[in-house]
């Protein structure tokens, strides 16, 4: 499509692109400066986007004050686990899906996608309840729980979309040489579908760190708080202190921006397949 | 085959195994969603129709009485409203921008690929920081934003956009359309690419401009998609929370008030559970009206170009 565009056009496609790149990565890059800058320097005369002078002073007080690493530790305790059992549960269910003689399996997962479509405000009320009746209330187990059913769908979609595209012939083969079905899953059709195993433990691990309406309504103090609910409660009575939960919010995010980087072209497929195609 | 060479007994054994595998591996699936999604909105229906509250232990069926009360409850068509007016809004110009980004995307130009990356930002992006994110740069005092504005000359004086009940809903309008709107353009983007180039040289060929192309080629194949985009989206933006609680708590004087932030508060403030559920069985079913509506116009939209 390239070459016979006008000068006027490449203009258009380069302001564009430019506008793109400072819309998607300009607020980030803020919030990031924000958090290398003093108060004063917030709140007085002009803003800058270089600190100066430089501090880290918000990143003590997020840490030291806030107790910002209690709740990294929650996240990650909770994301790492859910991601676990979403790949373990989520390829079982892929793998029955694509290679075992299920009937009906358009309108099994049509029926699990579904799921993801449910409001979770509808969910929360009976689930506190239960969790309350439980006594899961303020641990982690209930956020997992919770996490698994909310990332299983795309995770089961994703993995089933990627499991289709490996060759029936392997089935035939495993069956011929004696493996039964979960030997066919452990020793061959989960080792050659790597790559796509990282992309969908990524997906999950993303919602589960970034999840905040349930880690709102089940937790209540900072032993097992996740670091949305941590970073919503920063808030001073008097005065929000921006310095600092810039600092908290790059914490959480630029570890999440460098591994999303990493995985971009897998991340892009991998959505693709689960959400919109077909 | 080769079970027949073994002889009769593994054979059926493995026929009976092979019956039960596929569900057996499918059970744990099962079991997380159904006690996790289908009971829990089973659940949610039921306690819709008592008075259940963790103040005063009252848990009794009463029938439709909290759908009596929802339906002439001003705070309840409030954020009903709001709703509808924040998925309208914001998915249309997700759509329109996602489209418009989509297309720049389509053209190969030096850099495209940090662009790209770039766009995965807002979208990995946990909504609570945006929101926080937001809130600094559109704070009323020292916000980077009425700093450029006033200094272009566009304000005449610093606008307390997230504290009038003006701007409020706009505001947070915008902090949606940010967060995903590049994530549209790259779905969007992956349906352009599945037009067949041979379509739009012919279409060259004929004489046709960059106008004539996409609005009779490339808009019409990527119908679709776009639909389909345009639904899912819809059907987040209608779920609002986290951006609207951490941001604004639905006020100021209930201006950004949504259903699900009203559930939340009638759940989790007033512990009505009853009233609650009712509230969020509403919202639910508004949203399944929107998904069945929208798949209708889908069915029709696909027949049509077919």
């Amino acid at each position: 499509m390239n070459g016979e565009r006008s000068v006027f056009q490449n203009i258009l496609i380069y302001l564009g692109a430019l506008f793109i790149l400072i819309w998607s990565a300009g607020p980030f890059i803020w919030q990031f400066s924000t958090s290398l800058q003093l108060d004063k320097a917030l709140t007085e005369g002009t803003p800058s986007l270089i600190p100066n002078p430089f501090t880290l002073e918000h990143y003590y007080n997020a840490f030291v004050e806030k107790g910002l690493h209690h709740y990294v530790l929650n996240s990650l305790v909770v994301s790492l686990a859910t991601t676990a059992l979403c790949l373990i549960v989520g390829s079982l269910a892929a793998f029955s899906l694509s290679r075992l003689d299920v009937k009906g399996r358009f309108g099994i997962l049509t029926v699990i996608l579904s799921v993801s479509m449910f409001p979770q405000i509808a969910l929360v009320g009976p689930l506190y309840l239960i969790a309350s009746d439980l006594g899961l209330l303020d641990t982690y187990t209930a956020l997992i729980i919770t996490y698994l059913a909310l990332g299983l769908p795309l995770v089961t979609w994703v993995l089933f979309g990627y499991f289709e595209t490996l060759p029936r012939e392997i089935d035939e083969a495993a069956r011929i040489d004696g493996v039964g079905p979960v030997g066919l899953l452990w020793h061959i059709i989960l080792p050659m579908s790597l790559p796509s195993l990282v992309t969908t433990g990524l997906l999950a691990f993303i919602t589960a760190w970034n999840e905040f309406l349930f880690a709102l309504a089940f937790t209540s103090d900072s032993d097992s708080q996740t670091i949305p609910v941590g970073i919503a409660n920063f808030t001073n009575q008097y005065y929000v202190p921006w310095g600092d939960i810039a600092a908290a919010s790059a914490v959480v995010t630029v570890p999440l921006i460098i591994l999303v980087l990493f995985f971009q072209r897998h991340i892009i497929e991998g959505l693709t397949q689960g959400g919109i195609k077909e | 085959m080769t079970a027949a060479v073994s002889g009769q007994t593994p054979d059926k054994s493995r026929a009976l195994s092979s019956a039960l595998w596929p569900w057996l591996l499918l059970l744990p699936a099962f079991l997380s969603l159904a006690s996790v999604s289908f009971y829990p909105i089973v659940n949610g229906v039921y306690l819709s129709f008592t008075n259940r509250s963790l103040i005063t232990q009252d848990n009794d069926f009463i029938g439709i009485a909290n759908y009596v009360q929802l339906l002439a409850d001003p705070p309840f068509w409030n954020a009903w409203w709001h709703t509808i007016w924040f998925t309208l809004i914001s998915t249309l110009l997700e759509t329109f921008i996602g489209l418009a980004m989509a297309l720049i995307l389509c053209e190969t130009f030096a850099g495209r690929g940090m662009v790209r990356a770039a766009m995965l930002v807002p979208w990995a992006m946990p909504t609570v920081v945006t929101s926080k994110m937001f809130g600094w740069l559109f704070d009323g005092q020292h916000g980077i934003i009425n700093f450029i504005l006033l200094h272009t000359g566009l304000i005449d004086q610093n606008v307390n956009w997230y504290g009038s009940p003006d701007t409020a809903l706009t505001t947070i309008i915008l902090a949606d359309v940010w967060k995903t709107t590049p994530f549209m353009a790259l779905l969007l983007l992956t349906g352009l690419q599945t037009v067949p180039k041979s379509l739009i040289e012919a279409a060259r060929i004929d004489g046709a401009g960059a106008w004539t192309i996409f609005w009779h080629v490339r808009l019409p194949l990527l119908m679709p998609t776009l639909l389909i985009a345009g639904l899912f989206r819809a059907l987040d933006a209608f779920r609002v929370f986290d951006l609207v609680y951490v941001l604004t708590g639905g006020g100021p004087a209930d201006s950004t008030e949504t259903l699900s932030t009203l559930s939340y508060k009638v759940l989790f403030s007033t512990l009505q559970f009853g009233y609650g559920s009712a509230v969020s069985t509403a919202m639910f079913i508004t949203e399944g009206l929107i998904a069945i509506g929208f798949c209708v116009f889908l069915v029709r939209q696909i027949r049509r170009t077919t």
